[in-house]
């Protein structure tokens, strides 16, 4: 039974993978996840040309070279064949070069750090295209968004126009968090006192579901939040209504709202405190030892991987905001 | 088990003639040299990853005194020297060691002990002077991972003071039996390595962060 | 200080209060309850006959490596039960935490279970099984008599005992962490965690870490300076090869672990900034060092389950190993490049485009190694005669799962496949995939095959294939719905979801669970059974199997000295060739032989360095300066003793050697 069972399960699993089914991962709404699907489905399907004969042989020859079949041809001694050991070392490492190249290209054509030069399949980004900016950062334990150019702050809820590239800055208040929304685009760590950036796209208007989907303490399961794809009425419809918020984030709210909370509501801010996301980058929105980060001497280099090994893309801050 | 017999192979005399076990008493060399020498090598990797932080945090100075403003190269001159020294009397004990020459090898290793005690007393003093002026490890990730550094290096000097003391003790009472040769050896390899890491800490924190 | 001081109590108990004890917690009373009744009635059935004594001058201070090899893998059997019950209690949790109801587990003990269960099936399940396996098979194998430092090898075993009882203390003491396995920082780091639960994680961990690195040297040295006359490199017995290499990379990573720990205890009790958020702290650092020994210790684990495979598949194909020296070039390949991957763990920590192929492209490349040991094993079944016991079973269960966990590596080794699928329970399937299927099932495989040879019987073969089935058929529902659901974009370490859909897969999930628990319930009825039917299983020839290496030249259990004469050895299946020529064992010439003499410092240090971790855990500082000096008194004091050897007299030698010729 379990010989049928394994390769009724590895052909399930083939079968899941090629049609795509309903999973978020393989039918995502956004370019950038889309990509990363098809990635996924071609390395699948590459290393199956080794996977299934490896396994389909080894349970033929488990079964042909049983001890009670006396057919079989025994040879003990054999032990060594010039040609086998080729083909065993060759036929992987084929594979490894196909899959290699694959990975060389689309991990530089999908860093996270580069900005879209296309919104869909022969859709290219014209060049006075502008992005829409949004400073993420992962609080203990919800996510607050700020939109610099609409001045406006949300907890727990993000909307994006559809179509229209989106330019996440993410950096986090204290422990690691992963922003994760799986139907737009893989996910990138948020992290204290680093920044990491995202460029992604959302291609279809829908209800999105975001999360942090790296563990940071007892709050995290509920660290959830809705992303809204919108059309370009509905968004600023949907900026036109936050902006009706009195509330303003400023040092004071920002430090009510870091306090560790769970399962926090949607809220709006309708202005940020100029200059806030940096300073929260820079730790330094509360005066206090953590700011004199910001002493260190000017010949000093950056952080983290974060800003060391991205390139020319991010960086640590290095002036006071203020 | 028919398979077992069914395949002897043809059995030219000459194989038959094989001896498969050995009939004189067999007795495998000493390994404990290579096993301390293995131990070293995973020390130097305990005192890789801390240079290694300090590669990445020594230059963290987090608006504290940064490595110019409080390494003092004419101190550290000194406590090279001792360390230095002491690895060439340690070698003039094995030498004497190799000649079976008890008293003067234990006179060597006194010797070799003063130098050691000197070169802690003297970074004893430097981390309590660094601590009284508030650059505590504390203070900054440089200060962090400079003490940490340095420390783990004095804490080994440390410990090879306290077993050479007691390799002293043992080679009173037992003389310079084989067992205490080889423990004589280890010692010495240790001692040697804590210089060869010293080396590289004068180099890399010392000099770098005073010359920078 | 005055004996009235009111800090006496803090020197004495450090922040250990009475409100520590979580008598308050109805699942902790019960686990003590049950606990507390096991151990009672072991120990009090151990003094009920009488066998403390034996117990503690034939085992606990034994220097025999069978008998430490032994004692390893109960140890690990013990601790599989510990981590296998977290893991069904986070099975439990996540298939009933949907919507509005939020499960039985708050986040204060959830997040302790799955710190715990990856810490111990890690350290004190998987290590102990690989190091207990090579202690026991692999100074046979190279026709040896104990191993390079038989005190060491005792002394490394409390050690590992000593870890394990700190972390299993956490469970009745204060909490354990909540910070996942491998602790990152700044969680890690004293403002997001100050209770004792990292304190306990970073003790449990640099205690059992001593032991392993020094077995790890131990096993080195043992291999280069102690193999029988003839056996070259190339002649080794391939497990042995594994056992090699995966101690090589225990001496290159476990020094980095140790170090790390160690920083991050400085940060933590010492206030320095190694990790920190501020004053120039850098948590990435942590990031990189935990992953540059993580990565290796991926491949000590597996390395020693392969070589497992290789001996039990050419001995029950009755054929030579196919592409020995492919064999060994493969295993070393994949030992070097595992020092090369290990920023695959983060790629989604922001690291460039470049950095992360390099590091993808390494990750795959250890894929053709592995590949082409996966294809030696199918050409060494390929014209044999392949007999299907117990071990064999599980070798063939391993290929297919091993297959498909490996092509989901690789899988997650691509880096913009990794932005979706990293953290989600695809890679806890994947994991669990290889790690379960290739290493536990290794050890199963390992136990059912060398158990005749520590105790001269064979194990149940009934209850063996009862529990294979259980655990391969459990493993596979337990761990395929993981990967669909991290298709479904599920993260890993939730307790509760909102989405019902996902619900069913949860389900399926526990279900595979529990016929693992039947499967590892039938692994203990084959023990028992085993027993209690020992005479029936009983193996008088030392060699049950037809086995190809010495190992299975000795009788079963071997003396103490192993081999009345040291082996001479011309070919790699030194006792295959043997028996084709027709050898047979001496029974006269017999000469004294040298033997380590037992001892009980081990035991001591062990105990002194358990009573110093959990004194650093609870900021005893007085307790802890005590027992760090008493500590280093016993240690001195052991030096002191230069009596440490005896023969065993030729007469008694060709007693043991007559009797089994007799038998």
């Amino acid at each position: 039974m379990s010989m049928k069972t394994l390769r009724g399960l590895l052909l399930l699993a083939l079968a899941t993978a090629l049609t795509g089914c309903h999973t978020v991962l393989m039918s995502p709404s956004g370019d950038v996840a889309r990509q990363q699907r098809d990635l996924i489905i071609t390395s699948f399907i590459l290393m199956m040309l080794i996977v299934v004969p490896v396994i389909v042989a080894t349970l033929v020859f488990a079964w042909r070279y049983r001890a009670s079949n006396q057919k079989a041809h025994y040879d003990p001694e054999w032990d060594h064949s010039t040609i086998v050991e080729l083909m065993i070392w060759s036929a992987p490492l084929l594979i490894i070069i196909a899959l290699g190249a694959i990975t060389w290209v689309s991990t530089h054509k999908l860093d996270p750090y580069r900005p879209l030069d296309r919104l869909g399949p022969g859709r290219v980004v014209t060049v006075d295209t502008k992005p829409l900016e949004v400073d993420v950062v992962a609080l203990d334990w919800k996510w607050l968004f700020i939109y610099p150019e609409q001045n406006l702050a949300v907890v727990n809820e993000l909307a994006a126009p559809v179509d229209r590239p989106i330019h996440f800055n993410l950096t986090a208040s204290s422990v690691m968090n992963s922003f994760f929304i799986p139907a737009l685009a893989g996910q990138i760590y948020a992290m204290p006192g680093m920044e990491t950036t995202l460029q992604a796209v959302i291609n279809h208007p829908g209800d999105y579901w975001g999360m942090s989907a790296n563990y940071s303490g007892a709050g995290f399961s509920y660290m959830n939040f809705t992303f809204h794809g919108m059309s370009e009425g509905d968004f600023a419809k949907w900026v036109a209504q936050a902006k009706s918020h009195g509330d303003t984030l400023d040092q004071a709210a920002y430090a009510v709202l870091e306090a560790p909370s769970e399962r926090n509501p949607v809220q709006f801010y309708g202005s940020v405190a100029p200059g806030l996301y940096r300073s929260i980058l820079n730790r330094c929105v509360q005066p206090g030892p953590s700011c004199m980060n910001m002493l260190r001497v000017p010949d000093s280099g950056g952080g983290g991987e974060a800003s060391v090994s991205s390139e020319s893309h991010a960086a640590m801050p290095m002036a006071h905001p203020q | 088990m028919s398979d077992m017999t069914m395949t002897v192979s043809g059995g030219s005399g000459a194989e038959e003639a094989l001896r498969f076990h050995v009939a004189e008493d067999h007795h495998p060399e000493n390994a404990t040299l290579l096993g301390f020498w293995l131990y070293l090598m995973s020390d130097c990797l305990i005192f890789a990853c801390l240079f290694a932080a300090y590669g990445v945090l020594g230059r963290e100075y987090a608006g504290g005194p940064s490595a110019k403003e409080v390494l003092e190269l004419p101190i550290v001159a000194l406590n090279t020297t001792l360390l230095l020294l002491s690895s060439i009397t340690y070698g003039f004990a094995v030498l004497e060691m190799q000649q079976n020459r008890r008293g003067p090898m234990m006179a060597w290793l006194i010797v070799t002990w003063f130098l050691g005690a000197g070169f802690i007393s003297l970074e004893l003093t430097e981390f309590m002077h660094l601590v009284s002026i508030g650059a505590g490890p504390g203070r900054s990730a440089f200060l962090s991972s400079f003490f940490t550094l340095v420390g783990t290096h004095g804490l080994h000097v440390t410990s090879g003071l306290i077993w050479m003391i007691v390799l002293l003790v043992q080679v009173g009472k037992k003389g310079l039996i084989p067992a205490n040769k080889r423990r004589l050896m280890c010692l010495s390899m240790f001692w040697h390595f804590l210089d060869v890491v010293w080396v590289g800490v004068f180099s890399f924190v010392y000099l770098m962060g005073v010359l920078s | 200080m005055t004996f009235h001081s009111p800090d006496l109590g803090k020197l004495i108990f450090g922040r250990l209060t009475l409100d520590d004890i979580p008598y308050h917690e109805p699942i902790l009373i019960f686990t003590f309850l049950g606990v507390a009744i096991g151990a009672i009635a072991v120990l009090g059935a151990i003094t009920y006959y009488r066998k403390w004594g034996y117990l503690w001058s034939e085992w606990f201070t034994s220097v025999d490596h069978k008998k430490i090899g032994i004692m390893y893998i109960v140890l690990a059997l013990i601790m599989l039960l510990r981590g296998f019950a977290d893991a069904l209690m986070m099975r439990g949790q996540q298939a009933i935490a949907f919507g509005a109801h939020e499960g039985y587990l708050p986040a204060h003990h959830y997040d302790q279970i799955f710190t715990a269960h990856g810490t111990i099936m890690i350290f004190f399940v998987a290590m102990p099984f690989i190091t207990g396996l090579i202690n026991f098979v692999m100074p046979l194998q190279i026709g040896s008599r104990d191993v390079a430092f038989p005190f060491l090898n005792n002394f490394s075993f409390w050690m590992t005992v000593s870890g394990a009882v700190l972390v299993m203390a956490s469970l009745f003491i204060g909490v354990f962490a909540r910070t996942g396995w491998l602790a990152y920082p700044p969680l890690s780091e004293l403002p997001a965690s100050p209770d004792s639960g990292v304190d306990y994680w970073i003790w449990g961990l640099q205690i059992a870490g001593v032991g392993t690195t020094l077995s790890g040297i131990n096993m080195i040295a043992t291999i280069v300076k102690m193999r029988a006359p003839g056996m070259t490199m190339m002649k080794m017995p391939i497990f042995t090869w594994t056992a090699l290499l995966a101690n090589v990379l225990i001496v290159a990573a476990f020094p980095v672990l140790t170090a790390t720990l160690a920083l991050l205890a400085l940060d933590r009790y010492a206030g320095t900034h190694f990790f920190t958020n501020d004053l120039g702290g850098n948590y990435m650092m942590y990031v990189n060092l935990i992953w540059v020994w993580g990565h290796p210790e991926v491949y000590i684990l597996v390395l020693p389950a392969f070589g497992v495979y290789s001996e039990v598949t050419s001995t029950f194909s009755r054929k030579r190993l196919f592409g020995y020296a492919s064999m060994v070039y493969a295993t070393v390949v994949i030992a070097v490049l595992s020092y090369l991957v290990w920023l695959h763990h983060f790629f989604t920590m922001g690291s460039g485009a470049s950095v992360n192929s390099f590091f993808g492209i390494t990750t795959m490349i250890i894929s053709i190694p592995t590949g082409a040991k996966i294809f030696n094993w199918m050409f060494t079944m390929y014209r044999g005669r392949i007999v299907y016991d117990v071990p064999m079973l599980w070798v063939v269960a391993f290929i297919v799962t091993f297959v498909i966990g490996g092509m989901t590596g690789v899988l997650l080794a691509v880096p913009p496949a990794d932005f979706e699928l990293h953290n989600s329970l695809f890679l806890i399937a994947h994991f669990h995939n290889v790690i379960i299927g290739g290493v536990l099932f290794g050890m199963f495989a390992g136990v059912n095959y060398w158990f005749p040879k520590a105790f001269g019987f064979r194990l149940d073969p009934f209850w063996g294939k009862v529990s294979f089935w259980f655990w391969v058929v459990g493993f596979y529902f337990a761990f395929m719905p993981l990967y669909w659901l991290g298709l479904m974009g599920v993260t890993r370490r939730l307790r509760h979801f909102d989405d019902p859909s996902l619900q069913i897969w949860f389900e399926i999930a526990a279900f595979g669970a529990i016929l693992i628990l039947i499967g590892i319930a039938a692994m203990i009825v084959q023990f028992a059974v085993s027993i209690l039917h020992r005479d029936k299983l009983r193996d008088t020839t030392g060699d049950p199997w037809h086995g190809r290496t010495l190992e299975w030249s000795t009788s079963s259990p071997p003396p103490p000295y192993n081999f009345a004469f040291t082996p001479q050895v011309h070919d790699i299946d030194t006792w295959w060739q043997m028996k084709q020529y027709k050898w047979r064992r001496p029974v006269e010439g017999f000469l004294p032989i040298h033997m380590p003499k037992n001892t009980g410092t081990g035991v001591y240090l062990a105990v002194l360095s358990l009573i110093f971790g959990f004194a650093m855990v609870w900021y005893m500082w007085l307790i802890a300066a005590i027992s760090f000096v008493a500590l280093l008194a016993v240690a001195i004091h052991h030096t002191f003793n230069y009596d440490r050897d005896y023969y065993i007299p030729a007469d008694e030698v060709g007693r043991v050697e007559t009797a089994r010729a007799g038998a």
